[in-house]
């Protein structure tokens, strides 16, 4: 079973030749759309193609064209036709290009907006000429009329398109003297927005996302002319689960998160690949943090999971990660790693076969599974992991609510049905015949397995991260690590094998679950493993049929599908 | 190359002249020359206009913190003396319609080389180089300065840009 990129086989592409800045370049006729329709390329697509970036603010490639902006205006030519139909030629062959002129002005080139346009075989764009360069110029100067001076408190300040394009394109100087028009500020749009309708520039990426993306036709534009502001519709709250999404795409500070409002300056976050474990879905993210605490997750694009988008709950479910509650100390009779590992190896060793017992977690990687998989053909184990279901949705969010269901079920920890095991481990230490319990990132006390039977065990090993019940009744606690603090990967609901990065370092003593199970898989079972993760993954992608043929490093950053 | 010795002649042999002219100068300094030196640290030398002190904060004429915690002089600070605490997302009232301020400056004066890039870029000019030169403490505590030392040693800057009275 290797990997299952399925591609059909792709129909023939037709081109056309055209001129971006007096370059010859082929691009296909047609592009794919925001919905993945085929539609004739545009200028923009071209530019992007001849790699020329053209800027712009209301074209966004996964939302339908607006083209309010003007941004992306270009000069352009077309070739000429003569009175006899035919085109027009040059001395020396080439055809005769004429210039899009203003019809009642013919010495101001006529622009048109490179996001909407389509090409036209042999079609001639000028991105960098002076006429397109004063028309961005004008369309900047127009924007930033009625702009607030407001970088220093906005919070979009250092990844604000306004302030780039102003200093890639924009005029030096201002030659606004009057009073700015002066609209609504800090405007409470719903229980994560907050609105500031001064630095709206009116792109509509807002709009057309509640409307075509999300669903909820919340958001709109009232008054007109230089009074036009962004509202949401008089009794409406604008509180769907992806409101979020539009702080992202708002080219300026104007849409605001009030999680993140005024927490940390963009510049200082460090940034890394990773993916979300609020569902099975595994929406591809960037986490931000500074000094070791996490301040956001932001949408990573990756079509094959998230298009560009992630809901609100997944985004905002970052806060335990630094939380004060974290475990960081290992709890039992010896507070070294080394020492403690090398205790419970021994318990684990002298256990006889069959009376020990282990709940892993969906929430874990697949590297870790598979060590724990690993320790638990040892020693026979009964294994299982807890499952966890909430309501899903229509556009991301998924009734699974442990990103790794899929991933425990391939490495054979949790049986097909996931949780029916667990009343097997609860019935086994009522009985007594299960003497040993090892837990990994769950409370066990929530699904089956009381506290007063934790009582019955004669050892009870748990990893966690967080404090609960079953971390209280352990004897050995082990602090791991939370996904943002360590690397692995997840296999999503439809199969989408995914890595992530590290971003932060441990807390504390906590050591990455991968890295002492490693250790600990040696001292029981004396095989020696990989000591990486790269090493480890591409070991577990040998022994486990379902990851035959992936590598760590073929994973890249998008992931790779396999069969389920 | 060898320098040839000068021979000297009878009045440079004879010390006494020399240590006549000598005093000479040293006394007309003494009895009618101006004084150079002072009695620090009892006396202080005034700085002149433009001189690189401390950094302190300031405040408007109507008594706000002038600073809108855009943290580009803790990104700024090559020794990395200046911390800056954001205030997040909870709306202090007892501001009034000042939208965003430090909830926390601190400037570690024992790493501070006064460079003045922080009054340099400050987009609010919240943050002065002072004349203060010789900052003294009992311990390293004391010598990061808070908000609020801050702000009493800066006192009123003023301006007529009030950033918040229009708001």
């Amino acid at each position: 079973m290797s990997t299952t990129e399925t591609k059909p086989a792709p129909p023939p592409v037709e081109k056309i030749k055209i001129k971006v800045d007096g370059r010859e370049i082929e691009v296909p006729k047609m592009t794919p759309d925001w919905q993945g329709k085929m539609q004739p390329t545009t200028m923009l697509q071209a530019c992007a193609l001849a790699n020329q970036d053209v800027p712009h603010y209301c074209y966004h490639p996964k939302l339908p064209i607006a083209g309010n902006c003007r941004m992306c205006l270009v000069e352009f030519g077309t070739p000429m036709i003569g009175p006899d139909r035919q085109p027009v030629k040059n001395e020396d062959g080439t055809p005769k290009i004429a210039k899009s002129v203003l019809p009642y002005e013919p010495s101001t080139p006529r622009g048109a907006i490179a996001c909407a346009t389509p090409i036209s075989p042999g079609m001639e764009i000028y991105p960098s000429s002076p006429a397109t360069k004063q028309m961005r110029e004008a369309v900047l100067e127009s924007l930033l009329i009625n702009h607030p001076l407001d970088c220093p408190i906005c919070d979009q300040a250092g990844e604000c398109k306004l302030q780039e394009y102003s200093v890639d394109y924009g005029k030096a100087t201002s030659r606004f003297v009057e009073e700015k028009e002066h609209k609504p500020k800090q405007v409470d749009l719903g229980p994560r927005i907050m609105l500031d309708d001064e630095r709206c520039i009116l792109c509509s990426r807002c709009v057309r996302f509640s409307k075509d993306i999300a669903g909820d036709d919340a958001l709109g534009f009232a008054s007109r002319g230089s009074r036009n502001f962004l509202t949401n519709f008089p009794g409406k709250k604008f509180d769907n689960n992806y409101t979020l999404n539009t702080v992202d795409i708002c080219p300026v500070g104007a849409l605001t998160s009030k999680d993140f409002r005024f927490q940390m300056r963009v510049w200082f976050l460090k940034e890394s690949k990773s993916v979300c474990t609020s569902c099975a879905t595994g929406c591809n993210i960037v986490i931000g943090s500074r000094e070791n605490k996490v301040y956001r997750y932001e949408p990573r694009e990756n079509d094959a999971v998230n298009s560009s988008w992630m809901c609100d709950a997944g985004r905002l479910n970052y806060k335990w990660i630094n939380s004060e509650f974290r475990l960081t100390q290992i709890k039992g009779p010896k507070t070294e790693w080394s020492l403690a590992l090398r205790d419970i190896a021994e318990t684990l060793r002298k256990a006889p076969l069959g009376s020990v017992a282990m709940v892993a977690s969906a929430r874990q990687t697949n590297e870790e599974l598979y060590l724990l998989k690993k320790l638990a053909t040892k020693l026979n184990a009964l294994t299982d992991s807890v499952p966890r279901t909430g309501e899903g949705d229509k556009l991301l969010v998924n009734a699974d609510k442990n990103p790794n269901s899929n991933g425990a079920k391939l490495i054979g920890i949790a049986p097909a049905q996931m949780g029916s095991n667990l009343p097997k481990i609860a019935e086994g230490i009522h009985s007594g015949s299960i003497k040993t319990l090892i837990v990994f990132g769950e409370d066990v006390t929530k699904c089956g397995i009381s506290a007063d039977l934790l009582g019955k065990l004669s050892t009870l090993i748990v990893s966690d991260i967080l404090p609960n019940k079953t971390t209280e009744a352990a004897h050995y606690v082990l602090p791991g690590c939370a996904h943002a603090e360590k690397r692995g990967s997840f296999v999503n609901t439809k199969g989408r094998v995914q890595r992530f990065m590290q971003n932060t370092q441990p807390k504390g003593n906590a050591r990455a679950e991968w890295e002492f199970l490693h250790e600990l898989v040696y001292d029981v079972t004396g095989q020696n493993g990989f000591v990486s993760i790269e090493g480890l993954f591409n070991q577990m992608a040998k022994e486990v049929p379902a990851f035959q043929g992936v590598t760590w490093a073929a994973l890249g950053d998008l992931g790779v599908t396999i069969n389920l | 190359m060898i320098v040839k010795r000068e021979k000297l002649n009878l009045w440079e042999r004879l010390y006494g002249p020399a240590i006549v002219d000598g005093f000479k100068v040293t006394l007309r300094h003494f009895f009618f020359g101006k004084t150079v030196t002072m009695q620090y640290p009892e006396e202080k030398w005034t700085v002149p206009e433009g001189y690189r002190g401390a950094p302190y904060l300031v405040k408007d004429p109507e008594g706000r913190t002038k600073c809108v915690s855009c943290q580009l002089c803790e990104f700024v600070c090559p020794p990395k003396a200046i911390r800056i605490t954001p205030p997040g997302p909870v709306v202090d009232t007892t501001t009034g319609n000042v939208e965003k301020r430090p909830k926390e400056f601190e400037i570690d004066m024992l790493r501070c080389i006064f460079c003045g890039y922080c009054q340099e870029v400050c987009p609010e000019e919240a943050i002065f180089l002072m004349k203060d030169y010789s900052l003294t403490g009992q311990s390293r505590a004391e010598m990061v300065y808070d908000k609020e030392k801050l702000l009493a040693l800066g006192g009123v800057h003023q301006d007529k840009i009030w950033k918040w009275k229009n708001k």
